[in-house]
């Protein structure tokens, strides 16, 4: 297949046609100890082909057993997201050929879900939306496929290609939205939002690391364009595996515009899948659903239908851990900052990481004052997740301990800081080292003082005078002669009562 | 008891292994040596493991001379059906598919069977994947059956059965998704039993159709059946269909049969097994064994199961449907033949030359009756309805179960027929399993134990027996008691009119 250049639509002109509508479907791996049928180990990184069994490598005879531990964390993502629990339910075949899909048919979940009819609340811009639910699902994954040689690193036009069957069988939860209609401008932001909610909430659940860029979540983004306006659903395009929240935004925004694009010039959307390119931003067709693919669904019948307990679901459900949401308005009220600025301190990434700071000892503000301005600037700065730097709350915490006993001032503190991300040491250290410390012994400052004032005579007139701003020159030179290390307000101090 | 070894049955060999009267090895020899004698002309194994047999014969000597307590099979032979995995030993299901593999894990039939010190002779001939009525779409060439050689030995389990009645073996495993036991048995004058579904694990047990098969054992007595089935029977959590029960006292009902008999028994006639397609002399060997079991002392009434008529045609909607799923994972990607592989086709290319090339007529054409059932738009009308059929037998079989203790009926409409004669009929061929379906639909058990030959072609006629899911008791309980009489009517086994190969 070519690759041909889209037409795209400016995305404000797109946004003022048409009205997106989105549906996500995630896929998270469960992070069990082992596969979701069988009991190989489920370790990411192993060598090919090392971690697989008759059952997962779908040889002939074998049988599947379903992970109970599987199955709770179904149940207990289900919870979190609101669902209903189904009373009973089944495995369902879902038949197709692929080399990587050892059977031929993915043991997954089809008209009876485990999981139905839930909400996440995800907030963007300071407002809230409810993002519905249809299902989550139990299945498995498929093994890996690289393709090695031809252009494409598709299966077509390689020279050949190598499966590595230890991902085939891990536990996967899909997770189907209904579709989100929000207002057009901020679609792409909440469908980013939601992927990054339902993540903190599966980490908060502990049933997986959901490392996107492990491919331990991948999302699918659908996406529709309708006249402004109108009710009818357009065609829908099927962005699969779009492994970043950046991606999934960037993902969501080039298919308004090139939908946008087609509508416009009064051509159809093609209902096809897409693939997302993380170097251009851009996705080009997959393959084309036209005979719309018949998976020839039905209940798996080597496996004996599910049906949790209610004692068990509300057992499960008592035990579910603080979610983020909740913990996000617990910090809030705690920090005493609004649900505005508890956004930008989750869209930093510093949630935890601010947490962790006000446990090691630093007061809230502080600790939110650092992470969202030095560290923040020295991540952007590296192009690194905040939680990438090489600096612990517990420095942070540190330092700010140091600043409120007024041995550090804010101007020496990013010095420590500095210190400590370029492999100084711990903040002692690096105090230590550098030398860093508020001079505010009071000989060593009026000495330093009065000879700035004998240097600076009119300067001094004039504070004589009743003129207090012009203090700032003596304290200029004062900082000036002890290298920053004078506490500024106390040089202010002293001087002002020297020249009373 | 006879001194020729192979003559014997599976309970006197393991009790003249145990007193020491002939070593394991010896009794091995004596059915290797049967093999190599007629399996030319019965084709009954598709791969002889000489080597392995007499190597586990001879470690049950050494567990004998070691004062070791033995099973109650040990040392004794067995043909086991090529649909089972065994490490390190061809496993072909009688398909071109898989000409070459060598599984690398025992079946739990296989584990169990290897631990219980049961002499595993080699793998049986089949229908490809399980699927026929007569062992001639075995991809390895027929088998034939050992009353005449012109005649097919039942299917799919034909191998099996005729090697029990070739005396080639003692014991065999059989597997049973729409009659692949009991019908061979029928055709061969032997013992073959459809335990109730879920009794024998089905890991290892190359999937035909999974809802519907079942492992099960095929023997020359009702005792050696139920010998065989308390070794491989049980809980297996490796296959989650399997029950977690005990196991229903087989043995004890097999001797209990013989020692106190049938009296107020009340065994049910299955009203829609008879008429038009059914040979006279089967019908005669039937009835006279009715009549019988009344003489035994059991109270004979008529039952009515009305959906049994539409039993065939939901198996061919189900079996298929599931069979096309479950061979969807011979694909040349991972093992078994591959086809086309030459630079020049892609992956899907070559999926699809080897099954082509792999997967002969009949197993094509179920997997096209099942792709065509299980598609979307399609489902509802086929095997949705199938579905319903199948709650609607198991209705009958319930409403019956709660009249009679057991049900019975002829295994199968005719005696063999002639090798080639319904070759190109499907329909024809799936008549054969006309009686024996409706049991895998319900999972409950059956049982086929010979009941004379038909007056008019001297073949052996099969009697079904079947017995309420989990009371696969019953079955031997009263097979052993008609066994017994049939016995002493004729004054000899059966199987003694074989002729001489
Ligand atoms: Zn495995």
């Amino acid at each position: 297949m070519t690759a041909t250049t889209e037409e795209l639509m400016d995305l404000e002109e797109a946004l003022a046609r048409f009205d997106p509508v989105m549906g996500l479907e995630v896929h998270v791996e469960l992070g069990t100890n082992t596969k979701m049928f069988c009991s190989c180990p489920t370790e990411f990184g192993a060598e090919p082909n090392t971690q697989v069994c008759p059952t997962c490598l779908g040889l002939p005879g074998a049988l599947p057993v379903v992970n109970e531990i599987g199955v709770e964390s179904a149940i207990r993502i289900g919870l979190a997201l609101n669902c209903e629990i189904a009373e009973w339910c089944r495995f369902a075949r879902k038949n197709y050929f692929y080399p990587d899909m050892p059977k031929n048919f993915q043991t997954s979940q089809y008209d009876e879900p485990i999981a139905y009819n839930g909400y996440l609340d995800v907030e963007v811009d300071g407002r809230t939306f409810r993002i519905e639910i249809e299902r989550a699902h139990m299945e498995e994954d498929t093994g890996k496929s690289t393709h090695v040689g031809g252009a494409t690193g598709r299966i077509h036009g390689a020279d050949y290609s190598l499966v590595d069957y230890n991902r085939a069988g891990i536990p996967l939860i899909e997770i189907v939205t209904r579709p989100i209609e929000v207002p057009g401008h901020l679609s792409a932001a909440v469908a980013r939002a939601y992927v990054a909610e339902l993540r903190d909430l599966i980490v908060a659940l502990g049933v997986s690391e959901a490392r996107m860029e492990r491919g331990q979540m991948r999302a699918d983004v659908n996406l529709s364009l309708k006249p402004t306006g109108a009710k009818k659903l357009g065609t829908r395009s099927e962005t699969k595996n779009v492994n970043s929240l950046r991606s999934i935004e960037r993902a969501a925004r080039f298919e308004i515009q090139r939908h946008a694009a087609v509508l416009a010039s009064g051509g159809t959307i093609v209902q096809e899948t897409r693939h997302f390119h993380e170097d251009k931003g851009t996705t080009t067709s997959g393959r084309v659903k036209e005979e719309a693919e018949d998976y020839r669904y039905f209940p798996e019948p080597d496996l004996v239908p599910i049906a949790p307990s209610r004692e068990w679901v509300e057992q499960l459900r008592a035990t579910l851990p603080e979610l983020p949401g909740a913990r996000r308005k617990r910090l809030a009220a705690d920090w005493e900052i609004s649900e505005f600025e508890m956004q930008s301190v989750v869209n930093a990434g510093a949630l935890d990481l601010i947490e962790a700071t006000v446990a090691a000892g630093a007061d809230a503000a502080s600790a939110r004052k650092w992470w969202l301005g030095e560290l923040a600037r020295a991540a952007n700065e590296q192009a690194v997740e905040l939680a990438e730097l090489p600096i612990t709350p517990a420095h942070v915490a540190r330092i700010v301990v140091l600043v409120a006993a007024g041995e550090l001032s804010d101007k020496l503190a990013r010095q420590v800081i500095e210190g400590v991300l370029a492999g100084e040491g711990d903040p002692d250290a690096v105090v230590a080292a550098r030398g860093l410390k508020v001079v505010s012994d009071d000989g060593a400052l009026l000495a330093a003082i009065d000879e700035a004032i004998a240097a600076n005579p009119a300067v001094a007139e004039k504070i004589r005078g009743g003129n207090h701003a012009a203090a700032g020159v003596i304290i200029g030179a004062v900082m000036k002669a002890t290298k920053g290390q004078a506490d500024a307000a106390k040089v202010k101090e002293l001087t002002l009562s020297r020249l009373a | 008891m006879t001194t020729d070894l192979t003559r014997r049955t599976a309970a006197e060999l393991a009790s003249s292994i145990a007193s020491g009267e002939v070593s394991a090895v010896e009794v091995t020899q004596a059915h290797l040596d049967r093999i190599a004698k007629v399996d030319e002309k019965v084709h009954a194994f598709l791969h002889v493991d000489a080597e392995g047999a007499l190597g586990a014969a001879r470690a049950v000597d050494a567990k004998r001379a070691k004062g070791e307590r033995l099973g109650p099979l040990a040392g004794v032979p067995l043909a086991l059906k090529d649909l089972f995995t065994t490490r390190g030993l061809p496993t072909t299901c009688g398909s071109k598919i898989l000409e070459g593999w060598l599984p690398p894990y025992d079946a739990t039939v296989t584990r169990r069977l290897r631990e219980a010190d049961v002499v595993i002779l080699g793998k049986s001939n089949m229908d490809e994947f399980a699927m026929g009525s007569s062992t001639e779409n075995s991809a390895y060439g027929p088998t034939r059956n050992p009353w005449d050689l012109e005649r097919i030995p039942g299917g799919s389990g034909g191998g099996s059965a005729a090697a029990l009645a070739s005396y080639e073996s003692p014991l065999a495993i059989g597997t049973d998704t729409g009659g692949s036991i009991r019908q061979p048995g029928a055709v061969t004058g032997t013992v073959g039993v459809k335990p109730t579904y879920g009794g024998v694990s089905r890991y290892g047990m190359v999937a035909f159709s999974s809802s519907l098969d079942q492992g099960g054992p095929c023997a020359r007595t009702v005792l050696d059946a139920a010998l065989l089935h308390e070794v491989i029977a049980g809980h297996d959590p490796l296959d989650s269909t399997s029950i977690d029960a005990p196991v229903p006292g087989v043995v004890e009902a097999a001797r209990a049969g013989v020692r106190d008999g049938i009296k107020g028994l009340r065994v049910g006639v299955v009203k829609q097994f008879a008429g038009e397609g059914y040979q006279a002399g089967v019908m005669q060997r039937f009835e006279e064994s009715v009549a019988l079991l009344r003489e035994l002392g059991a109270e004979v009434v008529e039952v009515d199961c009305p959906s049994f008529d539409y039993a065939l045609p939901a198996y061919y909607l189900i079996a298929p449907s599931e069979c096309s799923s479950n061979l969807a994972r011979f694909d040349a990607m991972r093992y078994g033949l591959r086809a086309g592989d030459d630079g020049n086709h892609s992956a899907e290319e070559v999926t699809a030359l080897t099954r082509e090339a792999g997967f002969g007529p009949e197993v094509k054409r179920r997997i096209m009756l099942g792709t065509y059932a299980l598609s979307s738009g399609y489902y509802d009308a086929y095997y949705g309805q199938a579905q319903k059929v199948r709650t609607l037998i198991t209705r009958d079989f319930d409403a019956a179960f709660g009249r009679v203790d057991v049900m019975v009926s002829p295994t199968t409409p005719t005696t063999a027929f002639k090798i080639g004669e319904r070759a190109d009929d499907p329909m024809a061929m799936y008549l054969a399993d006309l009686c024996t379906i409706p049991t895998n639909l319900a999972g409950n058990a059956g049982m086929s134990l010979p009941c004379g030959l038909a007056p008019e072609d001297g073949l052996p006629v099969g009697l079904q027996i079947l017995a309420p899911a989990m009371a696969d008791d019953r079955l031997y309980r009263v097979g052993a008691a008609l066994e017994a009489a049939l016995l002493q009517q004729w004054g000899r086994p059966l199987l003694d009119a074989v002729p001489a190969l």
